[in-house]
């Protein structure tokens, strides 16, 4: 068994400080373990989200030594332990205390995007006919956790706090997600220029690069979605045709 | 008097993952104002975790399954003590249910002919699982909570409810707290659904997440419902066992669905050393029959492998206690055996089950296209919960309905993999659909400020207790210890008593449970909070499983290690008396209809 020391965030009157705090580290932990650890026998009121511990919820979300983590699916034998673990949180929301943030603006911005609707069913029985190769499309974003680590790194909101214009790398493969469902008949491709800021990412990948489902966020969701609004707004053959209709 | 804020509700939801949600978006449809309350942020409740998929009798891959095949299976699962009026219409009205999330926009995997494709698990006669790779309750969750939110859904998340509010016999509304700021709220409602899920948390090896701390049991409970089968635990056969973090954390049943099988430390396939009588018709003698069951054949038998959770987990525990076990105290699962049968199986295992190739490689640092995986029993699932009708799912209480794994009936002694998904949809649409209707027939009633302000003084206690009281984590780290010991997988008299006794000890330094720091955001203070909860919820297991003097299901007694028939004419319910102790009860199943014993004969051949 070896000790580690933990730096960990902590709210205080000032806004917050970091706290060491000494873990005894067995194999297989994971930096969730260590937090667990801590708030059970030195820091009880240590405000940490997390719910499934395998991955899978997506609540767990912080930076470890600067790099956006799920705590869950970090195991200690992949850090170097000499010197201090940084455990903080997410920087690109507003702080609640401790590691948690207020992440309600994600809940805010999917209300936002065109919902799924669904086209006339294929057969008598009201059911769809789809194939799996069309479905594999989709449901890589489908298993999109809501860890929101991609809106954390996404420097459009963490530096330039666009909150406002840009729905970020998430809400973007949630809408690819619907534009490439099979079964969708709305169009969402006006807003994703106009209101949701596609326009916006200028592709440097660190959404793609933190996703922890390994979802490829950047070239097949949102490559695609900038390809439709081209498509749609600035090819100059639609343009002309445009032209002509009115 | 503290202050609150105050909130009025045609039908109040209490919990946000599958049942609630779907109660909130019928009810919601229904024309009612509905609120809904959940412990964690929106779309992170228990339910992502659900991996195998959804049971349905679509019979879209084998197409002599039918609502009577599932009927019967889920009967024969539950031993017979399911109330079956409701494992007929979950079994009847599935279907409608899955097609009903592809319609809101869920994306299941297909079948060759495009239609939604359907897996083998555990317990099952025919292929009937509807999936999404092996994050089913993922999709399923997602979906209804988009479905939820569109409809103007209004979400009260990351709040605890404290206590259930009820003036003259009938639910009023509750009482709770924002975790956030620690701010009292009280919700006033005609109707209110408890979808709260599980009580996994009473033991210390358990799949379920921190939320999984009995509150609907305990809060129907202290308000005078009826529990039901709290002795009917299930403890999933497949838990992740090493390491030692992980430890719990579940292994789908599809892995064996596809294939896998359990391989004790001398590399012997012991599934096949025990079939129990029931399924030895229906189960492969060999190898190769079993294989070819899960590959699709439809002539074939299924492989041992598949046998109910309850039997598995038991025959895993049998090999671990004759010294047969893995290195790290369970047995072998292996998947990755398949290469030599199948071409291509590395990319097939990563298809077929990425979330767990995914689990592995991070979690364990193993490559279960490459190596078995080390698994044994973890704390799953309860049977048991708050009675309800089976039609309307209201419990014995006017105005308070329960739905999903905090309402009892369905599973009767052990739970089929895939009838909770279902369960959820079936159930949390007709709890959704009946409280509506209640609040129309009868108009919310105002609070009762002096049981409001009761609720409120019990909960802020903690904060009073000096700096020597007991610590809220370790009481409870004690409770899970204590419970996994002696009332876990095999159960005998002589140590339940002695539960019983530690329950009292407990539930004595639980009241001494002192915390640190302020209202907001405080871990501490929940702990101390979910303990009572915990503390009831185990009381109610312990009791029940002494009541039950025989094996059945999920319910094992080394004192008594065979069903008696005497047993399987009625439940156990406890209740509350009027001086707060807890009372045993048997109640006489009702009996079963005619047709549907019929359904149950021809389906035995």
């Amino acid at each position: 068994m070896t000790r580690a020391t933990f730096k960990v965030w902590r709210s205080d009157d000032a806004g917050g400080h970091y706290q060491d705090y000494s873990v005894d580290v067995v194999p297989g932990m994971v930096v969730l373990d260590a937090i667990h650890q801590i708030q059970a026998a030195q820091a009880p009121d240590l405000a940490v989200r997390w719910n499934c511990k395998a991955g899978k919820c997506g609540s767990c979300s912080a930076e470890i030594n600067g790099n956006p983590r799920l705590m869950c699916m970090t195991r200690l034998n992949s850090l170097d332990l000499l010197a201090p673990v940084t455990v903080e949180p997410m920087r690109a929301f507003p702080l609640l205390k401790d590691l948690v943030t207020d992440v309600s603006w994600n809940f805010r911005v999917k209300k936002a995007i065109t919902p799924f609707t669904a086209r006339p069913a294929d057969a008598p029985d009201g059911t769809w006919r789809m194939r799996q190769k069309d479905v594999d499309r989709v449901q890589e974003f489908r298993k999109c956790i809501e860890c929101f680590l991609c809106q954390d790194v996404c420097h459009i909101l963490r530096d330039h706090k666009m909150h406002d214009e840009f729905i970020g790398p998430r809400f973007l493969a949630y809408t690819a997600a619907l534009e490439m469902n099979p079964l969708d008949a709305a169009d969402r491709v006006p807003e994703l220029r106009e209101r949701h800021g596609v326009g916006l990412c200028n592709i440097t990948r660190c959404c793609t690069k933190v996703c922890p489902e390994h979802i490829t966020i950047t070239e097949n969701a949102i490559i695609p979605l900038k390809e439709r609004v081209v498509d749609r707004f600035y090819d100059p053959l639609t343009r002309l045709l445009r032209v002509f209709k009115s | 008097m503290t202050n609150f804020e105050a909130f009025d509700y045609d039908v109040l939801v209490i919990g946000a993952g599958g049942a609630g949600l779907r109660a909130a978006i019928e009810a919601s449809a229904a024309g009612v104002k509905v609120g809904l309350i959940c412990k964690s942020l929106l779309g992170k409740a228990h339910t992502v975790m659900a991996e195998g998929g959804v049971a349905a009798a679509l019979a879209n891959v084998d197409d002599r399954d039918s609502w009577k095949v599932h009927f019967a299976d889920t009967m024969r699962g539950g031993q017979y003590v399911n109330n079956w009026r409701m494992a007929e219409l979950h079994a009847r009205e599935a279907p409608d249910r899955v097609r009903e999330l592809e319609a809101w926009g869920a994306v299941f995997d297909r079948t060759q002919d495009g239609r939604i494709l359907q897996r083998n698990f555990g317990g099952h006669r025919y292929p009937r699982l509807a999936h999404v790779g092996d994050r089913t309750g993922l999709e399923l969750i997602r979906t209804l909570q988009d479905q939820g939110v569109h409809r103007g859904l209004d979400v009260h998340m990351e709040f605890t409810v404290v206590s259930l509010l009820i003036s003259d016999g009938r639910a009023t509304g509750v009482v709770g707290y924002e975790r956030e700021r620690g701010r009292f709220k009280v919700f006033s409602a005609a109707a209110v659904v408890l979808a709260t899920g599980g009580t996994g948390r009473a033991y210390k090896i358990t799949s379920n997440s921190w939320e999984g701390t009995g509150d609907g049991h305990a809060l129907a409970y202290r308000a005078g419902a009826e529990l039901m089968d709290m002795e009917f635990i299930q403890f999933h056969p497949t838990g992740m066992i090493w390491p030692p973090s992980v430890q719990g954390i579940l292994v789908t049943e599809g892995v064996r669905g596809e294939g896998g099988i359990l391989l004790n430390r001398e590399g012997r396939r012991f599934m096949f050393d025990d079939i129990p009588e029931p399924y030895r018709t229906q189960t492969a003698d060999n190898e190769e029959e079993g294989w070819r069951y899960t590959q699709g054949d439809k002539s074939a038998r299924r492989p041992p492998e598949l046998l109910t959770r309850d039997h598995v987990a038991r025959c895993i525990v049998r090999e671990v206690k004759a010294g047969r076990g893995s290195p790290h105290g369970g047995v072998f699962l292996d998947i990755a055996w398949i290469k030599n049968r199948l071409s291509g199986a590395e990319a097939h295992i990563k298809r077929k089950l990425p979330s767990m190739y995914h689990q592995f490689k991070e979690l364990g640092d193993i490559d279960i296209t490459r190596e078995p995986m080390e698994v044994g029993p973890t704390t799953h699932y309860i049977m048991g919960g708050i009675r309800v009708d089976a039609d309307s799912q209201m419990s014995t209480i006017p105005g308070l309905f329960a739905a999903g794994e905090c309402a009892a009936g369905i599973n009767g002694a052990n739970r089929l993999g895939g009838n909770s998904l279902s369960d959820l949809l079936v159930f949390g649409k007709r709890a959704g659909e009946y409280a509506a209707q209640f609040a129309r027939q009868n108009p919310r009633r105002g609070v009762d400020t002096a049981q409001v302000q009761r609720a409120i003084d019990e909960a802020l206690q903690p904060f009073d207790r000096s700096a020597s009281s007991e610590n809220p984590y370790t009481v409870q780290a004690a409770l899970q210890e204590m419970m996994q010991s002696l009332v876990g997988i095999v159960r005998t008299e002589g140590e339940m008593q002695q539960a019983l006794e530690e329950l009292t000890r407990l539930t004595a330094r639980a009241a001494r449970a002192g915390i640190t720091g302020h209202r907001e955001y405080n871990p501490g203070w929940h702990t101390a909070i979910d303990l009572k909860n915990l503390l009831t919820v185990s009381e109610a297991i312990t009791r029940s499983a002494l009541e039950r003097k025989e094996s059945r299901g999920g319910h094992f007694r080394d004192d008594f290690p065979d069903k008696n028939p005497e047993y399987a004419a009625f439940n156990i319910v406890t209740v509350q008396r009027p001086d707060g102790t807890m009372e045993v009860r048997r109640v006489p199943l009702p009996p079963m209809p005619a047709e549907l014993q019929q359904i149950i004969e021809d389906q035995k051949s």
